[in-house]
C-alpha cells in the first residue's frame, strides 16, 4: 500500500524529468568594450505573440548597433531564473524580461540589482525588485479603442452591452475603464443597457449573453473584454436569431480575427508584439545612453477590422 | 423520488419533507423573479435556463452517484476538456462524428476508471486521487492542444447541442435522459441499493457482500462518461473546444449535488434533489443577469441566495436521526 505510492511518485517524477529539455540559451559572447548588449528573457517562444515580440526587438537591435542575447525560459519559472542569472554572469548592459510568473522573477531581479544592471519588463511586470520601466500594451487605450469603433458603427445610438472579464483582474479593470469614459463622454446618446462579467471564457459568455438577450429585446452592439466571450456571444445571438448586433472584441486571436474574415466580428483590439520588442529595446537603449525614461511605457494597439485584417 | 425500495418508510417520509423544502426555496426564488423582471416569467427565458442548466446537470448526475459513495470528483472539469479536445481534433481530422463522439466518452469512462483505480488499489483517498487527475488531465489537455481552441466542427455534430426536436432543445432532451437513466440506475437496480449501502456503512457493505472495489471503480466511471458527455453538448453548443473549457465545473456540480440535499457522507440523497439543485442555481444565474446586477455583488447575492435557501430546506426537513 505504502510502496505503491512511492511507485506512483517515483513514476511522477521520471515523467517530469522526461517532459524538461534544457533550456536553449543563446550562446553569443558578448563582445567587452564599449558596446551595448542587451539580455532579452522571454517567458516562451511557443507562442507566436513572443516569437513577433523577439523579432521586432532584434530588428530594433540592429537598427541601433547593439548585441541582443535571447533565452526562451519555455514558461519554466526555474529556466527563467537560470536564464536571468547566466545573463548577470556574462555581464549585460541591461534586461529585458518577460517574466513567466509576476511573483517568481523577484530574486532573479534582486541579484540583478545587486549586481548593478538595469531591469526593464516587458508585456508582464513584476511584484519586487527595481524595475526602471515596464513596457505594455495601454488597455484602457484599447478600450477607448474598441468604444469609438463601435460607437460609430452603431451610429451613435441604440443599446450596448459590455461584457467584463474577470472582476478585480488588472485586463478587466482597465478595458472596461477606457471603453466607459469613452461611452460615457463622447457617445452619450447610446445607453449601456447591460453590464454582466462572463469570466473571460468562451462558454460563460454565450450563457451570460443568451440572458441578456431574453432581457434586451433591443441591442445595438456589444464589447467584450476578451475574444473568447464575444466569440460565445456570437455564437448565443445566432442560436437565437438574432442579427444586425455590432460585435466587438479584445486580443486578435486566431479564431477571432477568423471570425472578423467571415463578416461576424466587426472588429477585434490587437496588441502590437513587434512595436513592444522595438519600444522595449529602444527604451533600454535610451537609458543606458543617458537619457530620462518614463516608470511605464504604453505600446500602442491597433484595431483589426474588415478593412484592416490580413 | 430517488429512494431505494428496501428502506423504512419512516426514510421516504423524511425524504421527502427535504424535497419539499427545496422545491418550496426554488419556487420563492421564482416568484421574487417574476416580480423583479417582467422578461424572466417567458416560456422562452425558462427555456433558456433549462437549456443552461443541462451541462452542469449532467455532470452533476455522475458527481451525485460518487458523493453518495461518500467519495467526491473533483477532476471532472479536466476530464471533459481531455475527452472533448480529442473528440473536437478527431472530428477535424475527418474522423465520422459517431466515432468521435464515441472516443471522447470512452476517454472519460477510461479517466474515470483511472480515478477509481487509484482510489481502491493504492489507497489514495478521492480527494486526493481526483485532485490530481484535475491536474494531470487538464495538463494534458494543454499539451494536446498547445494551448490552442479548435473551431469549427461538422453540422452533424454541432446537432447534439444546437438541434430542437418537437420545440425543445436537443441539450434539455440529452439531460432529462441522463438523469432518468441515473434515477432508474439508482432506484430500480440492485446497483443502486449497493451503493446507498456503501456511502451509509462500508463496512457493512464489505459483509454483505457489496463487490465494493468494482463498485468504487464503476461511479467514477460514470462520473467521467457524465463528464464527457456534457462536454460534448458544450462543444456541440460553441462550435469550439478551448483547452481552458470546464474550468472549476467541479465546483458546480458539487454545488449542486449539496443544494439538491445529497450528504456529503455518503448514503443518503439523491438525483431528485440534484436536478432541482441545478435548476435553482442556474435560475440564480440568469435571474442575476436579466437584472443586470454589478458583477462586483453577483458573487455575493449568489452566495446569499444560495445559503437562504439551505436554510428555508433546514427549517422544513425534520431533523435527522
Amino acid at each position: 500500500m505504502k510502496r505503491s505510492i512511492v511507485y506512483l511518485l517515483l513514476a511522477f517524477v521520471l515523467v517530469l524529468a522526461a517532459c524538461t529539455p534544457a533550456a536553449q540559451t543563446a550562446t553569443q559572447a558578448p563582445q567587452q568594450g564599449g558596446e551595448i548588449t542587451l539580455g532579452l528573457v522571454l517567458s516562451t517562444l511557443n507562442n507566436p505573440f513572443f516569437v513577433t515580440l523577439r523579432d521586432g526587438a532584434q530588428k530594433a537591435a540592429d537598427a541601433a548597433g547593439v548585441k541582443l542575447i535571447v533565452v526562451d525560459a519555455q514558461d519554466d519559472s526555474a529556466k527563467m531564473t537560470a536564464g536571468i542569472e547566466d545573463l548577470i554572469n556574462k555581464k549585460v548592459s541591461a534586461l529585458l524580461i518577460n517574466p513567466t510568473d509576476s511573483d517568481a522573477v523577484v530574486p532573479a531581479i534582486q541579484k540583478a540589482n545587486e549586481a548593478g544592471i538595469p531591469v526593464f519588463t516587458v508585456d508582464r511586470g513584476s511584484n519586487g525588485g527595481t524595475v526602471v520601466s515596464h513596457i505594455a500594451s495601454d488597455n484602457v487605450a484599447g478600450g477607448k479603442m474598441a468604444a469609438e469603433f463601435l460607437c460609430k458603427a452603431i451610429g451613435g445610438k441604440g443599446n450596448v452591452v459590455e461584457l467584463q472579464g474577470i472582476a478585480g483582474t488588472s485586463a478587466a479593470r482597465d478595458r472596461g475603464q477606457g471603453f466607459n469614459e469613452y461611452m460615457s463622454t463622447s457617445c452619450k446618446d447610446a445607453v449601456i443597457v447591460a453590464q454582466q462579467t462572463a469570466d473571460f471564457n468562451r462558454d460563460k459568455g454565450l450563457k451570460v449573453f443568451e440572458n441578456i438577450l431574453q432581457a434586451q429585446p433591443e441591442i445595438a452592439g456589444v464589447f467584450a473584454h476578451n475574444d473568447e466571450m464575444i466569440l460565445g456571444a456570437i455564437q448565443a445571438a445566432e442560436a437565437a436569431g438574432r442579427t444586425g448586433i455590432v460585435f466587438v472584441g479584445f486580443d486578435a486571436i486566431d479564431d477571432a480575427v477568423q471570425a472578423v474574415k467571415d463578416g461576424k466580428l466587426a472588429a477585434t483590439v490587437a496588441q502590437q508584439p513587434a512595436v513592444m520588442g522595438q519600444m522595449a529595446v529602444e527604451t533600454a537603449v535610451k537609458y543606458l545612453k543617458g537619457e530620462k525614461v518614463d516608470a511605464s511605457i504604453p505600446v500602442p494597439l491597433n484595431l483589426v477590422t474588415k478593412d484592416t485584417v490580413k | 423520488m430517488s429512494q431505494v425500495a428496501s428502506r423504512p418508510v419512516a426514510f421516504d417520509r423524511r425524504a421527502f419533507f427535504q424535497r419539499f423544502g427545496l422545491v418550496f426555496s426554488f419556487l420563492l426564488l421564482m416568484i421574487a423573479l417574476s416580480l423583479l423582471s417582467e422578461r424572466f416569467l417567458t416560456p422562452a427565458n425558462l427555456m433558456n435556463v433549462l437549456r443552461q442548466a443541462t451541462i452542469n446537470g449532467i455532470v452533476s448526475v455522475g458527481m451525485t452517484i460518487v458523493i453518495l459513495t461518500g467519495g467526491i470528483d473533483l477532476s471532472v472539469g479536466s476530464v471533459l476538456a481531455l475527452s472533448v479536445t480529442v473528440g473536437a481534433s478527431l472530428m477535424k481530422q475527418g474522423t465520422p462524428v459517431g466515432l468521435a463522439v464515441a472516443s471522447a466518452l470512452g476517454i472519460g469512462t477510461l479517466l474515470g476508471v483511472i480515478n477509481g483505480l487509484m482510489i481502491t488499489r493504492a489507497k489514495i483517498p478521492p480527494f486526493i486521487a481526483t485532485l490530481g487527475m484535475l491536474t494531470v488531465a487538464r495538463g494534458l489537455t494543454l499539451l494536446y492542444t498547445q494551448g490552442q481552441p479548435i473551431t469549427g466542427l461538422p453540422a452533424t455534430f454541432r446537432w447534439i447541442g444546437t438541434g430542437v426536436v418537437a420545440g425543445i432543445p436537443m441539450p434539455v432532451i440529452l439531460s432529462l435522459a441522463v438523469f432518468a437513466l441515473g434515477w432508474v440506475f439508482l432506484s430500480r437496480t440492485k446497483y443502486g441499493a449497493q451503493i446507498y449501502l456503501l456511502g451509509d456503512n462500508p463496512t457493512a457493505a464489505r459483509l454483505a457482500g457489496v463487490p465494493v472495489d468494482r463498485m468504487t471503480v464503476l461511479v467514477y466511471a460514470i462520473s467521467g462518461f457524465c463528464a464527457a458527455l456534457a462536454g460534448l453538448v458544450l462543444v456541440a453548443r460553441l462550435d469550439s473546444a478551448q483547452p481552458i473549457i470546464g474550468q472549476g465545473y467541479e465546483f458546480n456540480a458539487i454545488a449542486a449535488v449539496v443544494v439538491g440535499g445529497t450528504s456529503f457522507s455518503g448514503g443518503e440523497g439523491g438525483l431528485a434533489g440534484t436536478l432541482l439543485g441545478a435548476l435553482l442555481i442556474e435560475t440564480l444565474n440568469n435571474g442575476l443577469n436579466l437584472l443586470n446586477v454589478s458583477p462586483l455583488w453577483e458573487q455575493v447575492v449568489k452566495g446569499v441566495v444560495i445559503a437562504l435557501a439551505l436554510l428555508l430546506y433546514k427549517v422544513f426537513s425534520p431533523p435527522s436521526k
